[in-house]
């Protein structure tokens, strides 16, 4: 397959999981917000910026309201959902003839719901059915996507995109909340904590998923080992990484080419990170490294696939 | 009008003006003509909010499609739907066996020309075509010359625009040699409609067309390259920002083929490679949808990045066939097309089947005095432009405007030819819901390897502006789906 199809279908990918992303993590902290107990407007606000990884640049101010309205509808802000979605739509546009013709009209759909003058006036009124929309969207192209494409190389690279998108964001979020899940953990376990790690599982969808594994008992410890270690739910960073490293050996079996030796190597580092490391090893060292190394590990491997397979030299691609 | 069911057509008619153009439904007398009657009646049967939830189902198809264009001049990246008419042109079958005839003829003419020019010129030799014209054509490539194009085959893929006049008689307008569009809309035009009228569809016999991108691939593979028995076909495309990209990304994935940027190639030792996930992949045919100019900075503009470097060399050492070939835009320039018919005698020892319209040439003192007090009545074009840009048209132009034209055709007369504004034919399209006639044309699209195929059909484009005789549509022009009838 074309290296720049391979990079539009994977960023198209990862927009889009970016997107959902941002959705789910605006609904927690709009619905946080209704408790007024808790931390304040500002603080919850910086967090939740904090946690989409923009933690530079834009000043964020008005109500809840405006800033909200921003996150979603802004063409600019490159945090917000628009934003994405727009960039996700524009990179499956130059693989038009790539993706299916399904894939495409569920993804111009979202494009034009997000865009529409209802879809705001919607939004102002009930920000929640909105939100609700925009996510149904994306899972039904993520529904399309397995179904009605084939599923090779470019499937895969759309795969790698989902995870590692994933996996960066929900590492970056578990090491932004740390502090507040344990350091105010010592102590009192009131409702306003409680409430705190709930959102924090509905972040990942995995309130539920929780609950089957460890019962509604919520400890930071369990939350944090839930998000990081469990290899069966696919919001965990252990299930994205495994579906990294299935991705990255199915592009490599497709393509009949050798793995190199520090792509396989870090992959093979970040692996082991996950299942040799026991959760009391992770809490009694430090957590908030342990949550940076996978972040740069992912990003490692972000740029060896692109080293390898799209940004290649044609020295070293005529020398084979 | 068949007696026993007498249809109250009159009430489907808005403002119906029947003069001196031909009408495609009607007889000059009202009367519908024989092969319009069928639709007619259908047409009549149908409640009028019928036909408008049938063509809000349309319009929602093509926006969730994404069947846009981009129109420029405008905001950068502004997507628009193709504008299109619901009720089909119709074609019989004697028309179109003329037009496939006359278009095979020309299309055969022309491509010798395109060879006869590149190697001896004999045709300028003989003096049919005074040699200036051809040497000051901004579309002729010297670096053509001399050089072995793959079964002598110059222009695999064309458009031509045809026009009915008000005898009834199809003449040509112009022929695309370059990268002729809008195929795409064909397919897609006649998709729709047989979603939007089966029945009618169905109970009229309609040769089918669905077949182009096979035959399109199976004209790319016969020019493949000698020795490479499964040639890497590829789309060459300008990229996203290219009016016709919705076009290219069509018929990549109609053909199977992948569609190609410049950055996605480079050349070593003259062969031409893409990058793919696995490695560099050798590339056989390329079907160009990039002009010229932009193709290869070594050669043609330094200043593009749309192309490939090194592409012209890789293809005059015969290891990428290239189509069409360089340099065809010296046969669809605009002054060159007034000679088309000495070509067929000269070349084939024919008449022409298909005429042309009758042409000015600027660059001739006497024919220049006569269009330049005669503006105001003629149409005037640029030779070496296309998609409706750079053109004035006599009747519907200010004073001011045909200032400028005068000032520019007398700066460079060889840069302008004229003709007459023709009241070429009006079909009946649906405006609210009424019937009311608009100018068509039709573009036949010809491929030519082996031998030439044209599916039986074209896009047939409309002037959907009232009164506008402009078809383009980076110009409002629409477009309407055309039956060849068994």
């Amino acid at each position: 397959m074309l290296s720049r199809v391979a990079d539009s279908l994977y960023w198209m990918s990862r927009y889009l999981e970016r997107a959902e992303n941002t959705v789910r993590q605006l609904d927690v902290t709009m619905s946080l917000m209704l408790d007024t107990g808790g931390a304040s407007l500002e603080s919850r606000w910086q967090r939740m910026i904090a946690a989409l990884g923009k933690q530079t640049g834009t000043v964020w101010e008005g109500s809840l309201e405006e800033m909200a309205h921003k996150l979603v509808f802004d063409r600019i802000e490159t945090a917000s959902v628009k934003y994405c979605v727009n960039a996700a739509r524009e990179n499956a546009r130059q693989v038009r003839e790539e993706i299916s013709t399904e894939q495409w009209q569920r993804l111009n759909r979202l494009f034009h719901f997000v865009h529409s003058p209802h879809t705001e006036a919607q939004f102002r009124s009930n920000s929640s059915d909105t939100l609700a929309s925009i996510i149904d969207g994306i899972y039904l192209f993520k529904g399309t996507t397995d179904t009605t494409m084939i599923h090779g190389q470019g499937w895969q690279f759309i795969r790698l995109g989902r995870y590692l998108e994933r996996a960066y964001a929900t590492a970056t979020l578990l090491e932004v909340y740390q502090h507040d899940l344990f350091e105010q953990a010592s102590g009192e376990r009131d409702g306003h904590l409680y409430l705190e790690m709930v959102g924090l599982l509905r972040c990942c969808t995995s309130f539920e998923a929780y609950c089957q594994v460890y019962t509604a008992d919520l400890t930071a410890g369990r939350l944090v080992e839930f998000l990081l270690l469990n290899r069966d739910f696919p919001h965990a960073i252990r299930y994205c990484v495994d579906g990294i490293r299935q991705s990255i050996e199915a592009i490599q079996q497709s393509g009949g080419r050798r793995a190199p030796d520090d792509l396989t190597a870090g992959m093979g580092r970040l692996h082991a990170m996950l299942v040799y490391t026991s959760i009391g090893e992770i809490l009694s060292g430090d957590p908030a490294a342990f949550l940076h190394t996978i972040r740069e590990q992912c990003l490692r491997i972000h740029e060896l696939i692109y080293r390898y397979y799209v940004h290649y030299s044609i020295q070293s691609a005529l020398a084979v | 009008m068949n007696a026993s069911h007498p249809v109250e057509l009159e009430t489907l008619y808005g403002d119906y003006p029947l003069d001196h153009a031909f009408d495609e439904m009607r007889e000059p007398s009202g009367e519908v003509r024989a092969h319009y009657r069928a639709l007619a009646e259908a047409l009549a049967k149908l409640p009028a909010e019928e036909l408008q939830r049938r063509k809000q189902s349309v319009d929602l198809a093509f926006l969730t499609q994404g069947i846009t264009f981009t129109v420029y001049g405008g905001d950068e990246g502004t997507e628009r739907i193709f504008p299109y008419d619901l009720l089909p042109r119709l074609v019989t079958a004697q028309e179109w066996d003329h037009i496939e005839r006359g278009l095979t003829q020309r299309i055969t003419a022309l491509n010798l020309f395109l060879r006869d020019i590149y190697s001896d010129a004999k045709i300028l030799a003989d003096r049919i075509i005074p040699r200036e014209l051809v040497y000051s054509c901004k579309h002729y490539r010297r670096q053509m010359r001399g050089l072995q194009v793959p079964r002598n085959v110059y222009i695999a893929v064309v458009g031509s625009d045809l026009l009915r006049l008000d005898s009834g008689e199809f003449v040509v307008l112009e022929d695309n040699l370059r990268v002729p569009s809008g195929v795409s809309y064909m397919l897609t035009n006649r998709r729709v409609m047989k979603r939007t009228f089966p029945q009618l569809f169905s109970s009229y016999g309609v040769r089918p067309i669905e077949h182009y991108p096979q035959l399109l691939l199976a004209t790319l593979r016969s020019l493949a390259p000698e020795g490479r028995p499964e040639p890497n076909i590829v789309l060459l495309t300008p990229g996203v920002f290219n009016s016709a990209y919705f076009e290219h990304t069509y018929l990549a994935r109609q053909m199977g083929i992948d569609l190609v940027e410049g950055r996605d190639l480079v050349t070593h030792d003259n062969v031409v490679y893409m990058r793919t996930t696995d490695g560099l992949k050798r590339v056989d045919v390329i079907y160009r949808r990039v002009d010229d100019d932009f193709s290869d900075p070594l050669v043609f503009r330094p200043d593009s990045a749309l192309g490939c470097t090194g592409l012209f060399n890789a293809y005059r050492a015969g290891n990428v066939t290239v189509t069409n070939a360089f340099g065809t835009g010296l046969a669809d320039d605009k002054a060159v097309y007034a000679y088309v018919p000495r070509m067929i005698r000269y070349y084939l020892d024919e008449d022409p089947i298909l005429p042309n319209v009758e042409t000015f040439l600027l660059s001739e003192a006497g024919e220049r005095k006569h269009v330049l007090a005669n503006l105001d009545k003629l149409v005037v074009k640029a030779v070496g432009e296309s998609g409706g840009y750079g053109m004035l048209i006599g009747p519907h132009s200010t004073a001011a405007q045909r200032e400028e034209f005068a000032r520019q055709i007398e700066a460079n007369p060889r840069n302008y030819i004229a003709q007459p504004t023709l009241a070429f034919s009006r079909a009946p399209c649906l405006i609210d819901d009424r019937l009311e006639p608009r100018h068509v044309d039709l573009r036949p699209y010809i491929l030519f390897g082996d031998k030439v195929n044209i599916v039986p059909g074209g896009l047939t484009r409309v002037a959907l502006e009232k009164g506008s005789l402009v078809v383009n549509s980076s110009q409002g022009g629409g477009s309407k789906d055309t039956w060849v009838l068994e």
